[in-house]
């Protein structure tokens, strides 16, 4: 069963490792925000599963401790997945708002209906 | 208990991956791309803290990182507050 929490250890490492390359391939600002935010969110939510399941079996197989570090792996991951978004959609907001355009940015409807 | 020595390795990728997003934070054109990797960096190390306190079987680093999130989203929307009065 240990298995199944390196499993999921290594895939969000492997999301969260795109999303660190999304940060440096991608042309302009909104593509990198993207590609990086969503890849490290839903990566480190991988991790966070694979801790949690790491101390359900620990709690099982004797040593009852372990509860608190899956109580606290839920709480990071319920935090992680309310804030990262929150941060993601302001800091679009403020390099829209102070000037930054879109690499191949054409029309800006969202400036122009201001 | 079952030897997590395993997970240490998983700790070294996660952090080699939150130093590599220094290079887009030092280069970046704008500063959006900046906070941008600030905060792709603050989650890749919530993950490697909250890994390290599993490997090492101390539940107080993952007190510190569930500080560390909080401090690092804090950050994230009082930069972006800033940038936007900043027109």
């Amino acid at each position: 069963m240990i298995w199944l929490v390196y499993l999921l250890v290594s895939v969000g490492i492997a999301f969260q490792a795109l999303g660190v390359l999304a940060l440096y391939r991608f042309p302009d600002v909104y593509t990198r925000l993207h590609g990086t935010t969503m890849c490290t969110t839903f990566g480190s939510m991988f991790v966070y599963a694979g801790i949690m399941l790491y101390g359900a079996m620990a709690m099982l197989s004797g040593s009852p401790e372990y509860i608190a570090l899956l109580v606290r792996a839920f709480m990071v991951m319920a935090l992680v997945a309310a804030t990262n978004s929150v941060g993601s959609h302001a800091i679009a907001r403020a390099a829209h708002r102070s000037g930054v355009v879109p690499a191949k940015a054409v029309v800006d409807m969202l400036r122009d209906r201001r | 208990m079952i030897p997590m020595e395993g997970l240490m390795v998983a700790v070294a990728a996660l952090s080699a991956l939150a130093v590599s997003c220094l290079g887009r934070m030092a280069r970046g054109p704008t500063v959006p791309d900046r906070v941008v990797a600030l905060d792709a960096m603050g989650t890749v190390a919530v993950a490697a803290l909250v890994v390290l306190g599993a490997a090492f079987g101390e539940t107080i680093y993952v007190d510190v990182a569930v500080i560390y999130a909080i401090l690092s989203f804090v950050s994230t929307l009082y930069v972006a507050r800033y940038l936007e009065g900043e027109r």
